[in-house]
């Protein structure tokens, strides 16, 4: 949070989603679904990364908020016929208040008994999935029809699995999020939660509520990723508890720390840079992972503060 | 002159060691009063109790008429109640001014302030000598200047009251004088409260003093009130009569 140079900032954040726009027309019809894929999956990561790069927050539980936007919006369409704003806005809603009552609970503790304590409620979250199959499907989840992932604006409906349509949909999402994450991490409480990450105890003798502006953190934070999850579910219609475990909570984790904590581009990077990585890699062979494993390596020794921070603290240093 | 601020039987118990033991205490608005004492006399405990980042086991401490004895150190914060650190603690990744950008907007949120964040910032950097900095990553100051950093940020907190522990502790000559300058501009618009070791800055600069010795005060008065008081000399200024 450098002081100078806020309109370069949003000029080059602006930049990117135009880039990103225009990218519909020329990218072929695989990667234009994997981008579509990675844009809604990079909001998932910069909800992550408002709470574990800004507030220095580590949960191993994100994928509970993640869930509970896929379920909050997919229930609702699936059970009770609900449209799609209004089954966005579930979710969103399910996400907020769930990270409202976990942050009330998890908040009671820091460092490593945070990390256990976002895990073991993410595991009660998914657990709970696979209690109410009758209703959540299970672990075979649900498939989200067809029909009923149509956004009707005005006079005009939008079929959100033609491919464009959801390309642009996850572009918009992505570009509405990206905006109101650089203007949070730029005002007066973004400057307030970096404090806190970098010391809580003389935030709180500057006249500041740690624990209220943490809350409100891990709320933003939740309703984030549960507009990344119900996203996921109306642009791809599908809504499994595979989303729920502890992977999809170690996933995020990684995208952030890969693009760069604390940098606002950074979850877009990351998230970029696995997919590819895993997708080029999985074309040569089925050990892919172990390649993965390797770039991995290579990027933490080489790039220790991920893709954006290390080019930030070596050569931009106005980089939001 | 009714007090800014007062104690009234003030304790903290550490296990069996009385670090504060029933302590009343008085504030006049607008002295400067140095807290000075032998190590572990509980100096750094008492003002703790009064700044909140520690709860007291008894007794109770008064600002301007409230009993905030059991008040969260933030909210006492908001009612002007400001502590600089002993150790120096600016935030050492964040630039000068984001630093003191920090208090300054707390005041202006609470409607203690006008005007903008930058103005009010510069304007603290400045009374510091820090204007030419404000860019400067905290971490990257000299010690001197984190200390001054240290004191600006306690001043845009716009303080009634300014609690400063050891703040010359590591400054050179050149700078404590320029700190004694500092501290006599800001008891124009605060009371301020020291703890301080280095003997010429405290009777320079307090208009009393009060001396701590195993918890208890064990004497107040004006600085030759203080230097004349054997007791004290026993204490503390090093018993050379003995």
């Amino acid at each position: 949070m450098r002081d100078a140079s806020p309109a370069k900032a949003y000029a080059l954040h602006v930049g990117v989603i135009a880039l990103l726009f225009a990218l519909n027309f020329v990218l072929p019809d695989y990667h234009q679904g994997l981008f579509a894929r990675i844009m809604a999956l990079a909001v998932f990561a910069m909800g992550y990364n408002l709470l574990f790069g800004y507030v220095g927050l580590l949960s191993l539980g994100h994928a509970m908020f993640f869930s509970a936007g896929l379920y909050g919006a997919g229930l609702t369409v699936h059970h009770l016929g609900w449209g799609v704003p209004e089954a966005f806005i579930a979710g969103v809603t399910c996400g907020a208040l769930l990270a409202l009552v976990i942050g009330l609970l998890a908040l009671r503790t820091s460092g490593v008994a945070f990390m256990i304590v976002t895990m073991m409620f993410a595991q009660v979250f998914y657990l709970l999935i696979l209690y109410f199959a009758a209703w959540t499907g299970g672990d075979q989840g649900l498939v989200v029809q067809q029909a009923s992932r149509t956004l009707n604006l005005g006079g005009a409906s939008l079929d959100l699995t033609d491919p464009t349509v959801r390309y642009m949909s996850a572009l918009a999402l992505f570009a509405v999020v990206l905006l109101i994450t650089l203007t949070v991490v730029r005002s007066r409480f973004g400057r307030v939660l970096v404090a806190i990450r970098e010391n809580e105890e003389r935030t709180k003798m500057l006249g500041y509520d740690t624990v209220a502006n943490k809350l409100a953190a891990v709320v933003a934070s939740g309703a984030i990723c549960a507009a990344s999850g119900a996203a996921y579910a109306l642009l791809f219609g599908y809504v499994g508890s595979s989303f729920a475990g502890v992977q999809y909570s170690i996933l995020p984790l990684l995208w952030v720390l890969l693009g760069g904590a604390a940098t606002t581009l950074g979850p877009l990077v990351g998230t970029l840079f696995m997919y590819y990585v895993t997708d080029i890699t999985s074309g040569f062979t089925s050990a892919y992972l172990l390649i993965v494993g390797v770039a991995l390596i290579l990027l933490v020794l080489f790039f220790p503060k991920g893709i954006l921070g290390s080019i930030r603290e070596r050569w931009l240093g106005w980089l939001p | 002159m009714t007090p800014l601020l007062t104690t009234k039987g003030l304790s903290r118990h550490f296990g069996g060691l009385r670090a504060v033991d029933v302590v009343d205490f008085a504030l006049i608005p607008g002295e400067i009063r140095a807290i000075i004492g032998p190590n572990g006399a509980g100096k750094t405990t008492f003002v703790s109790l009064l700044s909140g980042r520690i709860r007291p086991s008894s007794g109770m401490v008064v600002f301007d008429g409230a009993d905030i004895t059991t008040m969260p150190a933030y909210r006492r914060v908001r009612l002007g109640v400001a502590y600089t650190f002993q150790i120096t603690s600016v935030f050492a990744n964040l630039t000068a001014f984001d630093n003191v950008a920090l208090p300054v907007q707390r005041t202006l949120t609470d409607g203690r302030s006008k005007g903008q964040v930058r103005s009010g910032v510069m304007a603290a950097l400045e009374r510091t000598g820090l204007a030419d900095r404000a860019g400067t990553l905290a971490g990257q100051l000299s010690y001197g200047h984190q200390r001054l950093l240290e004191v600006a940020m306690g001043l845009a907190l716009k303080p009634r009251l300014l609690i400063l522990d050891e703040p010359t502790q590591g400054l050179a000559d050149s700078e404590i004088d320029n700190f004694i300058t500092l501290v006599r501009e800001i008891a124009r618009g605060a009371t301020v409260l020291l703890i301080e070791h280095n003997m010429p800055v405290v009777m320079q600069l307090a208009d009393r003093i009060t001396v701590f010795n195993s918890g208890k005060i064990l004497a107040e008065g004006t600085p030759e009130q203080i230097r004349a008081n054997a007791e004290v000399q026993d204490a503390y200024l090093g018993a050379t009569h003995g």
